[in-house]
């Protein structure tokens, strides 16, 4: 039947997981191309008969190849779109050099189509203002909060604390920026002495 | 915002109005055109003053940490003060280039048939990447595989392949000031 190739294009797609850019399928690419050519072929013969000939018979035929030449060309275009989109979300994730393993599974051309986009952008967050403008692939996450939980390490006091009560903090305190990882804080604040667990606002 | 932090040029100018915010205001503004952006189904109108205005409150900034003392504290709540209004700028800006490169075709049909008063949705230079954009995928497509197509078949109407932003999709409103007498009309979707 025709298009089962170019429906096996986006199938292989649809299999793929979200994020994950399988490698071109130049096979099957060139596959549904042949297709369409044969299909136009045989239409532009049929037109010629039909209009010549007076075979008003093949008109149906005719508009079957002509239905599926489009149906090839709406699925490859949706294939091809697809994967520029996965390519594009490359950028974002993995930053402008790609590893090697995902740069196998492109095609030349996307390659290029790559490269121009990365040199897009790099233009658009250059004039952002400044010298060297913002780099928006950055602060993907919003920073740590300004309260860190505070872990006893030492003896619990008899005395309750009351929340007005004053804590002397006698250690260097690094403040979370977005890189750090929460395991990181309680160890990195060195609390000692007598503390009690709670939100602490530095 | 602290007020500790000496800010050079404090009151920052919304370009041709010369509006008068203070820093608290700015971010303030930045946050609601974030918040409007992220909710908003359609790229809503560019603010490219507020942008600017907030670059430079943010260089301002990373100056006065660098001349300040090395008191830990105060330079360690600072600089999350200055992550925190990068985050919100960055993701405001990924947000609009998001909604460009989705709906590309649209955007810039709409920017070439802007009436002359209107303000724009674009910044200039969201305007060339829109436009970067649309040429490298229409040439993209056309060497891949549109030009090995039969010849009836090889031009693509972008504008009518890729989908529109729904407007009709919800979205979440609050009221600022009180209103009276509001109309609700069933087809007037409201957004501020």
């Amino acid at each position: 039947m025709f298009c089962e190739k170019a429906m096996e294009l986006i199938r292989e797609l649809h299999r793929a997981p979200e994020g994950q850019l399988p490698a071109f399928n130049e096979d099957g690419l060139r596959q549904v191309l042949e297709e369409m050519k044969a299909l136009y072929e045989q239409n532009q013969s049929d037109v010629n008969e039909a209009k010549s000939g007076g075979r008003s018979d093949l008109i149906p035929t005719i508009k079957f190849r002509h239905c599926s030449l489009l149906r090839n060309r709406r699925c490859t275009v949706a294939y091809l779109y697809d994967r520029l989109l996965r390519i594009r979300a490359l950028r974002w994730e993995y930053g402008s050099v790609l590893p090697n393993a995902l740069r196998f599974h492109m095609a030349a051309e996307e390659m290029e189509w790559f490269n121009n986009y990365k040199r897009s952008l790099a233009t658009y967050m250059r004039s952002l203002g400044g010298d060297e403008g913002l780099d928006i692939t950055q602060d993907m996450k919003p920073p740590k909060s300004l309260y860190i939980e505070a872990g006893c390490s030492g003896a619990i006091s008899a005395q309750p604390a009351t929340s007005t009560s004053q804590v002397h903090l006698n250690c260097n305190l690094h403040l979370p920026g977005s890189s750090d990882s929460p395991a990181s804080a309680s160890q990195v604040a060195g609390i000692t002495g007598p503390v009690s667990k709670r939100l602490w606002r530095i | 915002m602290t007020e500790e932090v000496d800010f050079l040029g404090q009151d920052s100018d919304g370009g041709s109005e010369e509006v008068v915010l203070t820093p608290a205001e700015l971010i303030e503004r930045l946050e609601q055109a974030w918040m409007n952006e992220k909710f908003a189904p359609e790229l809503l109108e560019s603010k490219p003053e507020i942008v600017e205005c907030v670059m430079e409150q943010l260089e301002h900034m990373e100056e006065n940490l660098r001349r300040a003392k090395r008191e830990d504290l105060k330079v360690s709540i600072h600089q999350m003060e200055m992550e925190r209004i990068r985050y919100v700028l960055s993701s405001y800006l990924r947000c609009r280039l998001m909604k460009i490169e989705k709906f590309f075709p649209h955007v810039l049909e709409k920017e070439k048939t802007r009436p002359e008063g209107e303000p724009s949705s674009l910044s200039p230079e969201e305007l060339a990447f829109a436009r970067e954009f649309m040429a490298n995928t229409e040439s993209y497509l056309k060497n891949v595989a549109l030009k090995h197509m039969p010849p009836n078949l090889q031009k693509v109407d972008l504008f009518r392949a890729v989908p529109k932003p729904d407007l009709d999709s919800y979205v979440f409103l609050r009221v600022r000031e009180r209103q009276e007498n509001i109309l609700v009309e069933p087809d007037t979707d409201e957004q501020r």
